[in-house]
């Protein structure tokens, strides 16, 4: 989220789209619900279903799943074409005039692809994604990490122009406002009736209640967009956001109390996970791996490090050009007196990555017995899916897996899952399967970090289950007895795994507090703030990341959480609950990242002469007297950077402007969002029924990799969801919420139930080119049919909380079947997401 | 209308006053109640496991954490002092309690074994034992050091980490370290899905 | 364990005044449910469920999310899910929150013939005292709101007590503390009356519910749970809620005038078995039959899942895994 749970009760508008949070965030909803109570904002809920959101919504669309770029895309033609734009914002803080190459072209003039397509390699020479201009970096190995599937295979790139050229009145026809203003030209209300299934009139209405805060372009109210799995669970999932950010800066909402573009994250730590990296392509703080063509360390910082891009008048705080004070501090982290600058900050010791290992990759790889062993940690990878089926027949050809979970789950069964008896093959699979017992949560203290990025420590409650150990200490204990073999036996390079740094007081258990004091980061020599002339000793705790330094002499695990836990101990526990804005900031309570800021590019909340917006609302401002950003929270921001200096709000953007244009390798699949079908999809594209899909997602062709189409049959739109009864594959084992909602169903609509001669309750098969789902049938009036492109089209829609281990499962109350069984393995190329939602299946009655 | 039962009560209590200054039943009347189970109980905080929302909890468990006491959960409740859940709680975070004392916990370390029909018990010693021993020839067998371009990668493809949702960023750096040190590059999360 | 903390104002069955009635004013506590901002989430469903230990029961799939058709002995807090199509075409899904009302004129407590088996407490809970209980079903039939439910093992009725254990100690009931959205709210009749007023103001002139409105029907002199209806003039639409809801006449007859005759146990069983006659009495015939079907098919399913369960358990017991019972761990 840019902003945070409680500041959406500073909102006039809502829309609620690709998320469901009445029934999955429901005590983050209460602040929509204080909105409309205190504020009297209104609700647009766009779903493939009527939902709990849904039901205190003020407006619904029902949306074909995996349209909504369609549905965006038009609301950004109604602003532009009514005068419901942020004006001085969109010049000023956003990179609208900026200039654009004369070579590049747009979809609309090229059949359904953007310039520099290349159709035999599914990829794109973005050259032409880029500004005109002047000067700029020239890198040695531009190409760098591949973003997208095929990047590796695309040809070098040239650099962002240093001085951009631009035009201030937004009239030039190369300038981004008016390449997007053409662009969305094409999203008629016609059109998007034709292809999303909402009538043009209820979707004109959305349109005008959504940028009426902009009307005559007011600043003074405020617009939020809130989404989740429902927007990046597509193969086009990161260019549904990317349009819902580019309306936020059309309508000048982002870096606003009540404003912004807040991704609902589902899980506890979900947001940590990330933050961490527990993900191939990133190093901890969402830094950029090293590559084989990276030939050393400083090659490495050289393409990893932007320079700042823009009109040569204004300035860029650019505050990525200190990765390398990021990146050394972490490396020091890792590896102690082992990272010296001699040896490059110990760069050999990091795996170098140059393809994609993502998801549905790493099944891949062990569907093909590459990848021989795997561990998993609370992690249901079988039930998680995409395509199950896919993933146990993966499992059959793996070695050997470990699984730490606290309930018996899908993964550690699979080789006693539904689909081996019936292959009949389990005295045939050859995988060892560990099965460790592992804390709960109440048994673990820690951090989590939370959808507002705050970071909250957690205390134990109570004493380990049975024979189960901390996750910690299984992890601990598994590296430290490898390490021991190879000391004993040597083996292959062992460097980074003798000298990775394991200094806890119980090396088998880590204390987590200590854990989190290293990832603060600390300094190892004496430091001096030239400035302040403030001291930091030797051993001390870092006060935050503007004391990292790429000398070696600071360590920090996570440049982003440095201040999580300083001299003045864990700032993560702390307890004050008080909020003297009353804007829901809550400054002392836990702490968020980065540097405790709770509004993401809160400096956008100002004018460009550093006044807020609306005086009620007020973040931070510019003070003339002490000559300071100050505020109710921290400023993002450059503290001294004075409004005249025309320094951009958007300080990790070279540009220092928020991008309505994503230039370059930003994105695998344009530089603005385009509407393409889903890679199974009940019609072709209205745009371009030539390039129906997005054009640079490529496939899996395994035995287990289907896809179908209508004309095999398969013309039912099927979308996953969850229900607020339950979580994940979690509490099918807790006897509640088994008895709140004791089976799992498949919603459908009443109409498509009459047709077929279904009644609720009647079990109900569903086939996808994959496998199929049984359960019984809810028929409601939730769903209706729609129009698509005049055609009677229907959807589905199943909650996927049950597998084959559960209080049901057990009781023999499912059919056994896993939701995921359905999905297939197509990805989104930026994010690498697969697209569970907006598949097509048949339906039958059993 | 007859009298109405409200009418009824006003005469029924100015009946009862009287009785009251006559000297008899002047005690008035209580009814029990059952005790507040949680009254004493130690009160922990920690943070929901669901979802990302992250509400404030409170674990309730019996006994005063005396030395010779063993904290049994008897009640979860919403934190009053978060400022976003302030106190709430969704059905999920409302029976946190039957996950914590819940009897489908696994209690020891098992393991199947290639074509096994079942799970055997396995001491913690051996399990991990073998699951190092596994790890190290794995990561031996497959160990690239260079490219087909004679670039260092210094990688294995042969082993795989999945992390979960609910680990805490101390754990899920401690996997980073640990994984990254030995190379691994199939290193995902639930964060991707 | 028991304390005897909270004062009464009405004893059920009891004979001469209540002791110490109307002579001291005290707190007053009450509900008041927004119906047009709850998300159904069932988090006060659970919240009750834990908070009074109430023991698990059997949950059926019946193409709705609610959870049971009706409260039960063991599940007083129930949401009622509706669809219900508006003229315009358009959907509204009207989720409400159904526990015992605590009226201000109980029906439960005007029918029980047991002396100090249901209680009003001065600060408006009805309480039911279960060691006081005959468990002749009376309060069922006194309820216009079909709240109270027998336990046929252990003979005694069941229902919401406000959770008047926590009340007593300062708290607020569960159901108030989980409820996500704040649709739920709790403090005196005064007070929660002028918040219901505020919100159905802003309803009719914001949000476009002309007849948006309070549930605080007169007929058993207002609840001590009041609703926020979009549509105050359809209370029906949500689940059945009556919109004119009395205490039936028998037992306004039983506990009227009639009263004034003394507790005398002839006429209380005279009248008792009219009531009796009112509830159990000719039954609809189809309504019946089908009532039957459905617990026969229930019945049917419950046996099915035991020998299922039976099978499962010796399946994992040969196998040497963990034993899969489900269930309440307590």
């Amino acid at each position: 989220m840019t902003n945070g749970w409680v500041d959406i009760k500073n909102t006039d508008m809502m829309l609620i789209m690709g998320g469901n949070p009445a029934e999955n965030h429901p005590c983050g909803f209460k602040w929509a619900i204080e909105a409309k109570r205190n504020r009297n904002a209104t609700i647009i809920s766009v779903d493939p279903r009527f939902t709990r959101t849904s039901a205190v919504a003020d407006q619904f669309c029902q949306i074909r799943a995996g349209t909504d770029i369609a549905f965006l895309g038009g609301v950004i033609k109604y602003a532009i074409e009514n005068n419901r734009i942020a004006h001085e914002y969109l010049v000023n803080f956003t990179n609208a005039a900026f200039v654009v190459k004369g070579d590049f072209q747009l979809p609309g003039d090229m059949d359904g692809v953007f310039s520099g397509f290349n159709a035999e390699k599914h990829s794109y020479d973005r050259a032409t994604w880029n500004y005109s201009g002047t000067g700029g970096k020239s890198l040695p190995n531009p190409t760098g990490m591949s973003t997208g599937q095929n990047q590796g295979s695309s040809p070098p790139l040239p650099p962002l122009p240093e001085n951009v050229d631009y035009d201030l009145t937004l009239q030039n026809p190369s300038c981004v406002f008016q390449l997007l203003k053409k662009h969305y030209s094409r999203y008629t209300p016609e059109l998007i009736e034709r292809i999303t299934g909402i009538p043009k009139e209820k979707f004109l209405k959305a349109a005008d209640t959504f940028t009426s805060v902009r009307k005559d372009g007011d600043m003074k109210k405020v617009a939020t967009i809130i989404y989740a799995v429902g927007w990046t669970h597509h193969s086009f999932g990161t260019q549904i956001i990317r349009t819902a950010a580019m309306l936020q800066l059309l309508l000048g909402n982002v870096g606003r109390a009540g404003g912004g573009v807040n991704a609902l994250r589902g899980h506890s730590n979900i947001q940590g996970a990330t933050d961490m990296a527990g993900l191939y392509d990133t190093l901890p703080g969402y830094l950029k791996v090293p590559t084989p063509a990276d030939a050393n360390f400083d090659a490495w910082m050289t393409r990893v490090t932007p320079t700042s891009s823009k009109p040569q008048p204004w300035q860029s705080f650019n505050y990525y050009s200190n990765t390398s004070k990021f990146v050394v501090s972490f490396m020091k982290a890792l590896y102690g007196d082992a990272a010296t600058k001699q040896n490059g900050w110990a760069f050999d010791y990091l795996p170098k990555v140059d393809r994609d290992y993502s998801w549905t990759h790493l099944w891949d790889d062990m569907y093909h017995g590459n990848v021989k062993g795997m561990l998993s940690f609370g992690m249901n990878g079988v039930a998680i899916g995409p395509d199950s089926n896919k993933n146990i027949d993966a499992l059959k050809k793996a070695e050997w897996l470990v699984v730490g979970e606290i309930y018996p789950d899908e993964t550690s069964e699979f080789w006693k899952s539904p689909k081996v008896i019936a292959d009949g093959d389990m005295k045939q699979i050859q995988t060892t399967v560990y099965r460790l017992p592992c804390a709960g949560f109440a048994e673990k203290d820690g951090s989590f970090t939370n959808s507002a990025r705050w970071l909250l420590w957690k205390n134990a409650a109570v004493p380990l289950a049975g024979d189960a150990r901390l996750d910690q200490g299984i992890v601990a204990q598994i590296f430290l007895k490898v390490r021991e073999l190879y000391q004993k036996e040597g083996g292959k390079f062992p460097d980074p795994i003798l000298n990775l740094t394991w200094n806890y007081s119980d090396k088998m258990n880590p204390p987590l507090l200590e854990v989190l004091k290293e990832m603060n980061g600390k300094a190892l020599g004496d430091l001096e703030d030239p400035t302040t002339k403030q001291q930091i000793k030797a051993g001390q705790q870092l006060p935050g990341f503007a004391w990292l330094k790429d000398d070696g002499t600071t360590s920090c695990g996570i440049w982003i959480y440095s201040g999580a836990f300083t001299e003045a101990g864990n700032q993560t526990a702390r307890r004050d609950p008080s909020d003297p804005s009353n804007m829901g900031v809550h400054p002392n309570w836990g702490w968020s990242w980065p540097a405790n800021r709770r509004v993401l590019y809160n400096r956008a909340s100002c004018d460009v002469n550093g006044k807020p917006w609306d005086a009620s609302r007020r973040q931070v401002w510019w003070n003339e007297d002490t000559k300071k950003w100050v505020g109710n929270d921290v400023p993002d921001f450059k503290p001294d950077s004075a409004p005249k200096d025309h320094m951009g709000p958007f300080i990790m953007n070279p540009e220092g402007v928020g991008r309505i244009f994503g230039p370059l390798a930003a994105f695998a699949d344009g530089p603005f969002p385009e509407f393409y079908e889903p890679i199974e999809s009940p019609i072709d594209n209205l745009l371009h029924p030539a390039v129906s899909k997005n054009p640079v997602v490529t496939k899996f062709k395994d035995a287990d990799d289907k896809f179908g189409t209508p004309q095999e049959g398969f013309t039912v739109v099927c979308t996953t969801f969850r229900l607020t009864e339950h979580y994940h594959y979690w509490t099918k084992n807790n006897p509640m919420n088994v008895q709140l909602v004791p089976e799992p169903f498949i919603e459908m609509a009443a109409e498509m139930a009459d047709e077929m001669g279904i009644r609720g309750g009647e079990h109900v098969k569903i086939t996808s080119a994959r496998g199929n789902y049984i359960a019984k049938a809810m028929v409601t009036k939730r769903i209706k049919s729609m129009l698509i492109d005049g055609k009677k089209t229907y959807q589905i829609g199943i909650p996927f909380h049950w597998g084959y281990r559960g209080i049901s499962e057990d009781e023999g109350r499912t059919s056994l079947k896993l939701v995921n069984q359905l999905t297939h393995t197509a990805t989104d190329p930026n994010a690498h997401t697969p697209e569970f939602k907006g598949f097509l299946v048949k339906v039958e009655k059993v | 209308m007859e009298t109405t039962r409200r009418d009824f009560l006003k005469v029924a209590a100015v009946g009862g006053a009287a009785a009251a200054v006559f000297g008899f039943d002047v005690r008035p009347a209580y009814a029990q109640l059952s005790q507040l189970k949680i009254a004493r109980a130690t009160e922990t905080r920690s943070t929901c496991p669901y979802c990302a929302v992250g509400c404030g909890t409170i674990i309730y468990t019996i006994g005063d954490k005396a030395k010779n006491v063993t904290a049994q959960v008897v009640h979860v409740e919403g934190d009053p002092d978060h400022p976003t859940n302030r106190g709430t709680l969704c059905p999920k975070g409302s029976s946190l309690a039957q996950d914590i004392l819940n009897d489908r916990r696994l209690l020891k370390p098992q393991v199947r074994r290639p074509g096994g029909t079942q799970w055997e018990d396995i001491s913690w010693d051996d399990a991990l034992n073998e699951i190092a021993a596994k790890i190290k020839k794995t990561r031996d067998d497959s160990f690239i050091e260079k490219d087909a371009n004679g670039k260092t990668v210094n990688r294995t493809e042969a082993i795989s980490w999945i992390g979960g949702c609910t680990d805490t960023n101390e754990f899920n750096y401690l996997v980073v370290k640990a994984m990254r040190a030995l190379g691994v590059v199939h290193l995902e999360n639930q964060a991707r899905v | 364990m028991s304390q005897e903390t909270m004062r009464v104002q009405k004893i059920s069955a009891h004979a001469g005044t209540v002791p110490g009635e109307g002579t001291q004013r005290e707190y007053t506590v009450s509900k008041l449910i927004d119906t047009t901002t709850c998300i159904g989430c069932k988090a006060c469903e659970v919240a009750c469920m834990e908070w009074n230990d109430l023991p698990f029961g059997e949950t059926f799939f019946d193409n709705t999310y609610q959870t049971m058709p009706e409260t039960r002995w063991n599940y007083w807090n129930l949401i009622l899910f509706n669809e219900h199509e508006k003229e315009d075409g358009s959907l509204m899904w009207l989720m409400r929150k159904n526990q015992c009302m605590h009226c201000a004129d109980p029906g439960c407590l005007a029918a029980c013939p047991s002396d100090g088996a249901i209680i009003q407490y001065t600060n408006g809970i009805v309480d039911f005292q279960q060691e006081k209980c005959i468990g002749c079903g009376y309060c069922i039939t006194g309820c216009p709101f079909n709240i109270p439910k027998f336990n046929p093992e252990t003979k005694r009725v069941y229902k919401c007590t406000l959770c008047a254990d926590r009340v007593g100690e300062g708290l607020e009931p569960a159901c108030i503390k989980a409820c996500p959205t704040g649709c739920l709210h709790f403090g005196s009749k005064e007070d929660m009356k002028e918040l219901a007023e505020k919100r159905t103001t802003q309803l009719r002139e914001h949000y476009n519910f002309p007849n948006a409105g309070v549930y605080d029907p007169a007929g058993v002199g207002g609840t001590g749970v009041m609703y926020i209806l979009h549509d105050a003039t359809q209370p029906e639409l949500y689940g059945g809620l009556p919109k004119d809801p009395h205490i039936p006449l028998a037992v306004r007859l039983w506990k009227g005038p009639i009263k004034w005759l003394g507790n005398l146990a002839m006429v209380g069983g005279i009248i008792g078995l009219f009531i009796h006659y009112l509830r159990f009495g000719p039954k609809d015939k189809e309504d019946e039959q089908i009532r039957e079907e459905i617990a026969a098919a229930q019945e049917k399913e419950v046996k099915a899942r035991e020998e299922n369960r039976a099978a499962v358990r010796a399946e994992v017991n040969q196998e040497g895994g963990e034993p899969s019972k489900g269930g309440h761990p307590r």
